[in-house]
């Protein structure tokens, strides 16, 4: 239990003085979209890699934490500090909501994931459509860089915010492998009956899970709408932010604290990769990463992390 | 008589719509209830062959109609490929794993399509695109009408095949009891694979049924799966007729939400239909298993 | 009286699985349900610890009425049941599968983890803590599943086939546990095919034919029962064993 707590604390030590040492602006933008991946995969390795709910939606959840900050700046002049606030409580809602919905009605497997994809396209028909949230144009933030504003002149401060999301990710991973919830999250991951008989409210301790999940995906949209200052029905709800996502913890790690971080990291390094020797192809490291999906699904279950797990259970055996 | 006259020719259009819906949710409900599988990447199939026809038509001048013989062997092929070497290997017969594998090649193939087809829609103007037919209450596009038909035609075919033809009695062996059906001596991998074909196969006739009415672009296919999944499930798992008539419900439904909503808010129609199945009546109307 | 069936009764369709099933079970008893395969044993199971509910009569529970309670509330309230085919959460330690148990009445994470120690050490565990359920044997399997139960501190534990495909020495200790375990004050409801743990471990024998109880007595009585051996071996077999000369 302390050896990981102690980990995380040097992980997060680690990555704190990268503004210093990486000279340049790309890599500082390496590093702050590895986090950010990184996060994403966090919150819905919550709900899949713990809970093991696989959700092929939570672009509901992250799109209306975007759309929230956006919406609560633009119309209302609210603080872009406080938007955080309401965007990491409306994705939570809306995660118990489609929880709610979902686990009442006992969906499991491909039928829940279903459901939370077509939650994700009613969402995004909807803000497509509505004049509130800038229908097919999108929002887009006006750029008045400050630190009250939440929008830093200088891209270290973005960095130490996702880094600070980052440490909140780690720390409710932690919490997970340690505390009675995460011991139940995982029992009904591995056999919901069992569960059930040994006292377990598995409908409670799944809606639980995707409130906490969507919570942090909307803290996620809220970064993505302060970095680059606009979203729009695509980005907020399309699909492509519901499989980053969850792509993320399967490559490094499902259920595992370090999983999410380990895969981004590795997928952004994939990405730049495919930048380098492809140019900026349109589509094409999406194509890479349906690839490595499949892959990893047919090779490497467990993830990175999971080998790595495998390699030092080996080592570590002691002699019979 | 007013209101008569705009949603007859609503309701006839999401008929005539409806039908190559169903043929499309064909192919995923025998899919499914055979190999119990979600095929998550049967929307960028339908692009696939979509594409297909539309090269066919853009490149030889072949028209869609008479493009089957060529398109349904080839997405046939195409589907017994990826099952038996891709889909049924990667899987390890977990479920999260399969959905996983199917989500992973439409990314594949969506992509791949972006990259090389760009985000330009693709349309073909034949000669009787634009020729209606007169059904009294209303005058509904040429193409339309043939789709009808042809998903009908299809649609009774697939039933005879899987009902007189020896390959369909493998079929629904290993559909029911896998492990009896090879201990006779079925194939399992093989017919797996067969059963994938001909679903793929039926995107292969639905898309030259479609394409002279509709277009090809590279994220139709997102849009479809959902609409095939909601019909799918709405008819039923498994059942043949279920997909058929979820097919028209859904075509008309989509008619009716464009008709009083508008073309994007009208979607949402369908996908408010599908949540509430799911929720309350999984099994749907025919299907047999939640 | 600790439980009490009242008239239970649940059919699937058009089966009758459980017909009109009365019985109670006092305060540190070891009741066995014994019946032949189809009976309805594990369906009685389900019925009383809430993963099915009864078309009709009534379970309750140190006088509460369960009936229409869910499995975890019913848990909660002193209730468990392991599984005939065993459930062990596959991927996680012996410790972590226990712990899951202790968690009902224990928050903390390293106390729930003490007391999976001390309950594994109770079944013959104690060697496996750090070992993946997955990676166990049958007879593993079928301590975990008791393990399990046990840490929940349980006050009624219903034991479903435990000693199915155990081989005789593994059931030779496994008796002596589930003594134990009545001796510390946990009542016990079991359903077994093993006669001879039948035999030696319970005080009362219930026997469920077609659904339908049609005995229940002290073990030994309850074998020479002719309803009894005719439920298992068909009609007319008591009379016939009854007939049968002598061997010499």
């Amino acid at each position: 239990m302390m050896r990981a707590g102690v980990a995380i604390v040097i992980v997060l030590a680690a990555l704190l003085p990268a503004p210093w040492l990486l000279h340049s602006d790309f890599w500082l933008n390496f590093a702050i979209m590895a986090l950010y991946y990184g996060f994403l995969g966090q919150a819905w390795n919550i709900l899949g890699g713990f809970g093991g709910q696989f959700s092929f939606g939570h672009a509901a959840f992250f799109g209306t934490g975007a759309y929230t900050s956006a919406v609560l700046q633009l119309r209302l002049g609210v603080d872009p500090w406080l938007c955080l606030v309401f965007a990491g409580i409306l994705g939570g809602a809306v995660g118990a909501l489609v929880g709610a919905l979902s686990f009442r009605y006992g969906l499991r497997g491909s039928y829940f994931a279903l459901v939370t994809l077509a939650f994700a396209e009613v969402f995004r028909i909807l803000a497509d459509s509505v004049e509130f949230t800038g229908a097919g144009v999108g929002l887009q933030v006006p750029l008045r860089q400050s630190a009250a504003n939440f929008q830093f002149p200088d891209k270290a401060g973005f960095y130490f915010v996702i880094l600070g999301l980052t440490a909140l990710g780690l720390a409710i991973a932690w919490w997970l492998e340690n505390s009675r919830l995460g011991a139940r999250l995982v029992a009904v991951r591995e056999n919901e009956d069992a569960a059930r008989a040994l006292g377990v409210n598995v409908f409670r301790t799944k809606v639980i899970a995707i409130t906490l999940s969507g919570a942090l995906m909307g803290l996620g949209g809220t970064f993505y709408v302060q970095y680059f200052l606009y979203i729009d029905p695509t980005i907020a709800y399309g699909p492509a932010v519901s499989v980053s996502a969850l792509l993320v913890p399967i490559v490094g790690g499902l259920g595992t604290v370090f999983g999410p971080l380990l895969g981004a990291f590795a997928l952004q390094w994939v990405n730049q990769f495919a930048q380098l020797a492809m140019g900026n192809a349109i589509g094409l490291n999406l194509v890479l990463y349906g690839v490595i999906l499949v892959l990893m699904i047919m090779y490497m279950p467990n993830g990175l992390f999971g080998l790595a797990r495998v390699s030092a259970r080996r080592l570590v055996r002691r002699p019979a | 008589m007013d209101q008569l006259s705009i949603l007859l020719p609503a309701i006839l259009n999401g008929v005539t719509t409806g039908a190559v819906y169903a043929l499309v949710a064909l192919g995923l409900t025998l899919i499914y209830g055979v190999l119990h599988i979600i095929n998550f990447a049967h929307g960028s199939l339908l692009m696939v062959a979509l594409y297909g026809v539309y090269f066919l038509y853009a490149l030889f001048g072949i028209d869609p109609y008479l493009a089957f013989p060529i398109i349904v062997p080839l997405m046939f092929a195409l589907g017994y490929g990826l099952q038996r070497y891709v889909i049924g290997r990667a899987g390890h017969g977990k479920d999260e794993n399969i959905m996983l594998v199917t989500l992973g090649l439409s990314i594949i193939i969506e992509n791949l399509a972006l990259f090389f087809w760009t985000s330009n829609t693709r349309t073909i103007n034949t000669s009787y695109g634009f020729s209606t037919v007169d059904f009294g209450v209303a005058f509904i596009a040429v193409p339309k009408v043939v789709a009808f038909v042809g998903a009908v035609i299809i649609a009774g075919l697939l039933w005879l095949v899987m009902q007189r033809t020896d390959l369909g009695k493998a079929i629904r062996a290993l559909a029911k009891e896998p492990r009896g059906a090879q201990l006779v001596g079925i194939s399992a991998p093989h017919v797996y694979a067969m059963s994938f074909g001909i679903g793929i196969a039926c995107l292969g006739a639905a898309a030259c049924l479609l394409l002279p009415s509709y277009y090809a672009s590279p994220q139709i296919g997102h849009a479809f799966v959902l609409i095939a999944f909601t019909i799918v499930v709405l008819g039923g798992m498994g059942s043949f007729g279920g997909a058929l008539l979820g097919g028209l419900i859904i075509g008309v439904t989509e008619s009716l939400g464009g008709l009083f909503l508008g073309e994007s808010l009208g979607k949402i129609g369908i996908f408010l239909i599908f949540i509430a199945v799911l929720l309350l009546r999984p099994t749907g109307l025919f299907g047999q298993r939640a | 009286m600790m439980l009490d069936v009242q008239d239970v009764s649940l059919s699937f369709g058009g089966l009758q699985a459980v017909a009109d099933v009365t019985f109670s079970i006092g305060e540190g008893e070891i009741v066995a349900l014994i019946g032949p395969n189809g009976a309805g044993k594990t369906t009685l199971f389900s019925l009383i610890s809430g993963f099915l509910h009864p078309d009709a009569g009534r379970i309750r529970f140190d006088g509460r009425d369960i009936t229409d309670r869910e499995p975890h509330e019913i848990a909660a309230l002193g209730l468990v049941r392991t599984f005939q085919i065993t459930q062990p959460f596959a991927h996680l330690t012996v410790a972590e599968n226990i712990a899951v148990g202790a968690h009902l009445r224990l928050r903390s994470r390293s106390d729930a983890l003490r007391q999976a120690a001390m309950v594994a050490e109770r079944v013959g565990l104690a060697g496996r803590l750090d070992q993946p359920a997955e990676s166990l044997t049958v007879a593993g399997r079928k301590r975990l599943e008791l393990a399990r139960a046990l840490a929940t501190g349980p006050r009624l534990l219903l034991l479903d086939e435990v000693m199915a495909g155990l081989n005789p020495r593994e059931i030779d200790e496994i008796v002596p546990i589930i003594r134990a375990i009545r001796d510390g004050g946990v009542t016990v409801l079991l359903t077994e095919h093993v006669m001879r743990a039948v035999m030696q471990l319970s005080d009362r024998a219930l026997v469920l034919n077609d659904g339908r109880l049609i005995a229940e007595g002290a073990p030994r009585a309850i074998a020479e029962d002719p309803r009894v051996i005719e439920a298992y071996l068909g009609a007319g077999a008591a009379r016939r064993i009854r007939e049968e000369p002598a061997h010499a």
